[in-house]
């Protein structure tokens, strides 16, 4: 591996504790330990997180937009999956 | 810390003969005010320009390290040696985001920082300036990252989402390394006679190319109207350098300092402050690389790049041992 391959990782910060990781940009890094120690410099230099994750980017396998589409189409018309979608009278609490 | 509209210089990008329709859908959704995304279809044009201005402004984050690290070693205080470390280590960091977003267009790290250290890209100008005394560190925050600001906060709604996202992380630190400068000329005006006059000194270098770091006037600027279709950019060179003299004449009144301008009066009718005219060859000067410190500046990166090359080296070999290592131990295990 030479110097201009150091693979590409996604960095994953959880800002305190109870909430999830959220992704917030990517760094290279000859190691995922290097990765964690780089994002830390990077991205938490005011406190941003209390938890890290790193990835290495080939690794993630993301869906086509170009197929968004067909992929998420189907749950376009099944509104009756959302509360709102049933009328209940007024004078019924607590539903 | 940018900048100067760095997208008004380089190739002008070949016009669209992508097929119409996705180029049409592409305006459409850039029009509705939609994010594009790195794996959405893009004309090839908008890519290169994205490139170009990422990467040129990726390079002078990196570039503009070196002009305030020149005081670290001579910072007056620890408490001031200890922000401007900081303040160093944030552009350094913005560097980063802002090369992953390009990165994320298809153009590698390498590439980029090759385009750097062979000289063939563009980083904004200001940072072939010198930083003679510890007031220049004052005007460099205080104006220079405040005109940075200026032209900055508006990339934070950039058509292309992972630009724009990165901004907004620049932006919310550019704030402190604004105000940091300014407390510096404040203390410095507050001072004795003689650093009073190093804080004017600063101010009587550094007005001038902080006004260029907006670019040419709009009449000069070839790609704004294409840019400004894109929704990369969303105001003119001219409306953010307005901008930037309204809100920082006052400050400087406020600070007891003379703006370097014999022609600078408030206009009733337009209600802004009207400057000089700008010497622009001096600004086109310092593009082609004749300014005071381009050949320092490109020097010392790379300088950086060769001492480095040691620790890549040692860090690459060290991540190839232990991976097969790993390999090793886990076929160990499986027979």
């Amino acid at each position: 591996m030479s110097e201009g391959d150091w693979p590409l990782f996604e960095v994953f910060i959880r800002s305190r504790s109870g909430l999830e990781h959220k992704h917030v940009g990517s760094l290279h890094a000859a190691d995922a330990r290097m990765a964690i120690e780089h994002a830390r410099d990077v991205y938490t230099r005011r406190q941003e997180g209390v938890s890290l994750w790193v990835v290495r980017s080939a690794d993630i396998v993301a869906s086509d937009p170009g197929e968004a589409d067909a992929l998420f189409e189907p749950a376009r018309d099944k509104v009756y999956r959302h509360p709102t979608f049933y009328a209940i009278p007024e004078e019924v609490k607590n539903l | 810390m940018y900048t100067q509209a760095l997208d008004t210089h380089g190739k002008e990008p070949a016009g669209s003969t992508e097929a119409e329709p996705r180029a049409a859908h592409f305006q459409a959704r850039v029009d509705a005010e939609e994010k594009i995304e790195p794996k959405d279809w893009m004309p090839e044009a908008y890519r290169q320009t994205l490139i170009r201005q990422i990467s040129q402004h990726a390079h002078s984050e990196i570039v503009g390290m070196l002009p305030e690290g020149n005081w670290i070693s001579r910072a007056p205080t620890l408490k001031r040696k200890a922000v401007l470390i900081a303040k160093v280590q944030d552009e350094g960091g913005h560097g980063m985001y802002l090369y992953s977003a390009a990165e994320t267009l298809g153009i590698s790290r390498a590439q980029m920082l090759e385009q750097l250290l062979s000289g063939a890209a563009k980083y904004s100008s200001i940072f072939n300036y010198p930083t003679l005394t510890w007031a220049d560190v004052g005007a460099i925050g205080w104006l220079v990252d405040g005109a940075a600001i200026m032209n900055q906060i508006p990339i934070c709604r950039c058509s292309y989402g992972p630009y724009a996202r990165a901004m907004v992380r620049i932006c919310k630190e550019e704030s402190f390394h604004q105000r940091q400068g300014f407390e510096i000329m404040l203390t410095l005006t507050q001072g004795t006679r003689a650093q009073r006059a190093m804080a004017q000194d600063a101010l009587n270098r550094w007005w001038w190319p902080s006004l260029m770091m907006f670019g040419p006037s709009d009449a000069d600027s070839k790609h704004t109207a294409q840019s400004m279709r894109w929704k990369i950019k969303r105001f003119s060179n001219d409306e953010l350098r307005q901008k930037f003299i309204d809100i920082t004449v006052p400050q400087a009144h406020f600070l007891g300092l003379t703006i370097p301008d014999d022609e600078l009066h408030w206009d009733e009718a337009s209600q802004h402050y009207h400057v000089g005219p700008i010497e622009w060859s001096e600004f086109y000067a310092v593009l082609k690389g004749n300014g005071p410190c381009n050949r320092e500046r490109l020097e010392a990166r790379q300088r950086a790049h060769e001492a480095g090359r040691w620790v890549r080296e040692a860090a690459a070999a060290h991540a190839e041992r232990e991976r097969s290592r790993s390999a090793s131990q886990a076929a160990g295990e499986a027979a």
